[in-house]
């Protein structure tokens, strides 16, 4: 049989293939060849041909059947074929087949061979596949080898522990004695292995690293060795003095000194040290530079050194890199909480990465504005936000519609600014901004009362252009059925007001209605509008037959009310003004943005009817007769459900505090039933209920009160100053305190009415708050 | 971790194929096909940094790269490792890189691709003096050409992998054979001996 040919033949004859199947042809000749000379115990030319066979497993052939052969090599006596028998090894076998097992006993002769290449060999293969068996039978050789001097070895043993550690996790233990001077070795190699070896051990065992937390002046030392020794050409790359060894230690230190005050304080110098002195013009100094960063915010680092940390990452924002730049973003990002005026001087750069190419690049940097938006900045933040909305793809527009709302309600500087912003957004990204937004903007634009026919007027010119969009159209059509009164009224202060007549504002309701683009939503929040026009507008017949039309919509949610609309017209009518009035003003409940789950009321249906808001204006509920009492309510509580639309955000009931009787002498009694106001937690807004059970009516009523210094009041208007006689109404007073310093609450009142005649004056001390009002 | 080294040229084919972790046949050559797909798309001018999509099994990685002439040097680190983590990766490995190809080149006197074909066993020696386990070993460049050289040495005094040629001229070389008469005198026949050149 013919020698088999040598693999530098082999790689030869297999480029001159010109297609798969030639080569596959010639592959599957020669490991017939190589198969034939396997089955004779060839012991010289075994070497050659597993070498071919590797080869050949690269291009992707089947090469299992040198399994066995290498394992036949490795238990040769010569060093070539033990170098090709362990590369076998390593790229043919693993722990799942059942011959590598077989290794076992050559890798522990080879561990203690003469020549320390052979052991280099073994201590290589099983660092790299050894199963967890082979690496409990020969932990304990690798742990001798661990302690040599020989520096090849030193090194190579600790990967391999490194290893078998993570094979056999509690073998730990066993390499704890040699770890005990790996650090006073002077070949960088062997510091490199250790300083991975103990960055493993420390995290895997809380033990483990509060052992080795006395090893940090020596890191430390030694790091500064690094830095403040010359150039040495051996471990000099790009000007900077083995800067893989830097990594790793500065790794190790930041496990080792995170959540820890010592640790951390003796690093403190060297970081600074570290953090100024590395040379950034190469990427090898950027590297450096970034773990320092990191340490620098994971260990308790005194102030000026996290300051130091995030101009650092400011600059790295500068760089032309784009994983830099990512990377920086994100760890800005992680520190934007603690550290948050040292972030905001980087503002203008971040901004600048709103407008990078890289999709990555720029939601890092909207996240981190929308972190970085205050009270001084929000104008000019607001602007680039915008403005990135617009040109943002639509994967960030969602997101970012939240986000500005949610920054806008903070800070915003105006009222009129706050409106603006909210009908950019809707006009820019209206059909992506989330379902919750649509109750939270009415909501707003009620409460800005000043604002209503500037509002409503740039609504109504919004839906003119284009009523694709549904939030748009939503809070667009529910303000012209509150508003519309003045909006063809032409009175508005802050911009030219514009002509409009009845018809034109009806054409553009129904328009809604008809459109293929409403949705089935905003066909109700549509109807709804056009018949609270019907108090507002003159063209009652109009509206009368639209709602009639919609009786019989398919739509069963637009046939209901479009029903209970014309029975309001026919039998109700007179209830109808009372009904349609304008929304009061009101109170949110704590909402903190889209990503929180929205309160729910509970109830669908919130129950007006219990007046603990009455209408500011127009006539109260009370004059409804108690007979149509039952009728009414109902009635009332469809249309709140209807009018609202809101039902999940508004919170009409007290939330979870308990109502209190401050006063009850001579048949007058006031109550006080609590809420939290919103955004601010330390107002509580108390609105008091005054009874009266006499026969004779109270008038002239006034209440008055008082806090102590430490608070501060503020009394809005009384419902009316009439307490009627028999418990037949209520008089109400909202008050709101705010209790900056979360003391107990305590108050002292003043009445003073006319009853039967006489005046009547009385003062009360209210003490019994309870204690969730105040804290 | 790094979970794999791979050289390919600009086709693709392999020039060196090295796993850390576990992967069937089929899985590597995959891994192979998928990375230089993704790694060939890339303009020379993006960063060398590439988030890999994921295999089939679920498997994903992290990609770190540098083209250098016709070859694709690949490090596919796990995506275990945090992504703040990748960027000190990154440059050790592209240092680590440059370590290994200046090495090659030391070891190669200017490396180019077809040394590295035909040398597929000697690079595969280098890398072992480099990464162990996925992990870096040895970044000292001088370091690692010294012992590798040193191996190579004892290789070769050993005669290498076409050991049986040379060491059978070796030993016949050593041989010591004995001396074969000229002249076979036994009586009357007289028969020349034909002299045999030493070989």
């Amino acid at each position: 049989m013919p020698a088999p040919i040598r693999l530098r033949e082999l790689i030869r004859t297999i480029r001159t293939a010109r297609t798969q199947a030639e080569e596959r042809e010639m592959i599957q000749k020669e490991c017939a060849a190589i198969r034939s000379s396997f089955r004779e115990e060839d012991n010289t030319y075994r070497c050659r041909n597993v070498a071919k066979l590797l080869y050949m497993h690269m291009l992707g052939y089947p090469a299992h059947f040198g399994q066995l052969e290498c394992l036949k090599l490795i238990a040769s006596q010569k060093f070539t074929d033990k170098r090709i028998g362990y590369l076998g090894a390593m790229l043919l076998l693993d722990e799942r087949q059942d011959v590598h097992l077989l290794m076992t006993n050559c890798i522990k002769n080879d561990l203690n061979h003469s020549t320390q290449y052979v052991q280099g060999l073994a201590l290589c293969t099983l660092g790299c596949m050894g199963s967890s068996e082979m690496c409990r039978d020969l932990a304990g050789e690798v742990e001798k080898l661990l302690k040599t001097s020989n520096s090849y070895l030193r090194k190579k043993a600790a990967l391999c522990a490194v290893h078998v550690i993570r094979k056999v996790p509690e073998l730990m233990e066993m390499f704890l004695p040699a770890t005990k001077n790996l650090l006073s070795e002077k070949n960088h190699g062997v510091l490199h292995t250790s300083v991975v070896l103990l960055t493993e051990m420390c995290e895997r065992s809380p033990d483990m690293l509060a052992h080795f937390r006395k090893l940090v002046p020596q890191l430390v030392r030694i790091l500064k060795n690094l830095i403040m020794s010359g150039y040495s050409p051996e471990h000099d790359v790009s000007g900077i003095s083995d800067p893989f060894l830097q990594v790793r230690i500065l790794r190790l230190l930041r496990i080792l000194g995170k959540g820890d005050d010592d640790s951390s304080e003796a690093m403190n110098d060297i970081l600074a040290q570290v953090a100024t002195n590395t040379e950034t013009s190469k990427n090898v100094g950027n590297a450096i530079l970034y773990e320092t960063v990191l340490t620098i915010m994971d260990i308790k680092s005194e102030s000026g050194l996290r300051v130091l940390a995030i101009n650092i990452l400011g600059r790295f924002l500068l760089n032309n890199d784009k994983n830099i730049r990512y990377v920086a973003l994100t760890s800005l990002l992680k520190t934007v909480q603690t550290d948050h005026n040292a972030v905001q001087r980087h503002r203008s750069t971040i901004v600048d990465c709103l407008k990078d190419l890289d999709v990555s690049i720029k939601r890092r940097a909207m996240e981190l504005s929308f972190a970085l938006v205050n009270g001084n900045n929000i104008r000019g933040m607001m602007k680039e936000l915008l403005y990135f909305l617009d040109s943002c793809d639509p994967e960030f527009k969602a997101d970012c519609a939240s986000g500005v709302f949610l920054a806008a309600e903070k800070y915003a500087p105006s009222k009129r600014w706050h409106i603006d912003t909210i009908m950019r957004v809707l006009t820019t990204a209206g059909s992506y901004v989330r379902d919750d937004s649509v109750p939270n903007l009415i909501q707003l634009i009620t409460n800005s009362v000043e604002m209503h026919a500037y509002t409503v007027q740039r609504l109504y010119k919004a839906l003119l252009d284009d009523i694709s969009q549904q939030p748009l159209v939503q809070v667009a059509s529910w303000c012209i059925g509150e508003y519309g009164d003045l909006l063809i009224s032409g009175q508005c202060e802050e911009e030219e007001p514009i002509q409009v007549t009845e018809d034109e504002v009806l054409d553009v309701l129904e328009g809604l209605l008809v459109s293929n683009l409403s949705s089935p939503v905003t066909r109700g929040y549509s109807l709804t509008a056009i018949m609270k026009l019907s108090t507002r507008f003159s063209s009652v017949n109009r509206i009368k037959k639209v709602v009639s039309i919609y009786g019989s919509s398919i739509d069963v949610e637009l046939q209901q009310r479009a029903v209970e609309y014309n029975a309001l017209f026919k039998k109700y009518d007179h209830m109808r003004p009372a009904l349609l009035e304008r929304m009061p003003i009101m109170e949110k409940t704590a909402s903190n943005g889209p990503t929180e789950i929205v309160q729910t009321n509970g109830e669908a249906e919130p129950s007006v009817v219990e007046p603990k808001h009455p209408p500011p204006v127009g006539q109260p509920a009370s004059q409804v007769k108690n007979t149509v009492f039952g009728l009414v309510s109902r009635c009332l509580s469809l249309m709140a459900f209807y009018l609202f639309d809101l039902s999940k955000t508004v919170n009409f009931l007290s939330i979870g505090i308990p109502p209190m009787t401050a006063y009850n002498k001579n048949g007058l009694k006031i109550d006080f039933t609590f809420e939290r106001a919103n955004p601010n937690p330390n107002v509580a807004v108390i609105t008091i209920h005054a009874s009266n059970s006499t026969e004779a009516d109270m008038t002239d009523f006034v209440f008055q009160a008082a806090v102590p210094k430490t608070f501060q009041l503020q009394l809005l208007s009384p419902s009316s100053n009439v307490v009627p006689a028999l418990n037949q109404g209520t008089v109400t007073q909202v008050i709101r305190v705010l209790n900056q310093q979360k003391q107990q609450l305590r108050m002292r009142i003043k009445l003073t009415y006319i009853h039967k005649g006489s005046a009547v004056q009385d003062l009360a001390e209210v003490n019994n708050f309870p204690p969730q009002s105040w804290q | 971790m790094i979970k794999a080294i791979l050289i390919f040229n600009n086709h693709g084919k392999p020039r060196l194929i090295r796993f850390y972790q576990y992967f069937t046949e089929d899985m590597q050559q995959q891994i192979i096909r998928e990375t230089f797909h993704l790694v060939s798309k890339r303009d020379d001018n993006v960063c060398n940094f590439l988030e890999g999509g994921s295999l089939i099994g679920g498997s994903d990685y992290k990609l770190i790269y540098r083209h250098y002439a016709t070859l694709y040097f690949v490090f596919c680190v796990d995506s275990s490792e945090s992504e703040l983590g990748i960027l000190d990766l990154i440059q050790v490995s592209c240092c680590s890189f440059e370590v290994f190809v200046e090495t090659l080149d030391k070891c190669f006197e200017n490396v180019c691709e077809l040394d590295l074909i035909f040398h597929m066993d000697k690079v595969h020696y280098i890398l072992q003096e480099v990464v162990m386990g996925g992990m870096v070993l040895e970044t000292n460049m001088n370091e690692i050409v010294a012992q590798v050289e040193v191996q190579n040495r004892m290789e070769k005094s050993e005669g290498g992998l076409s050991a049986a040629p040379a060491r059978a001229v070796s030993a016949v070389k050593n041989m010591n054979l004995p001396e074969i008469p000229r002249n076979i005198n036994i009586g009357d026949i007289n028969i020349k001996v034909p002299s045999l050149s030493p070989f």
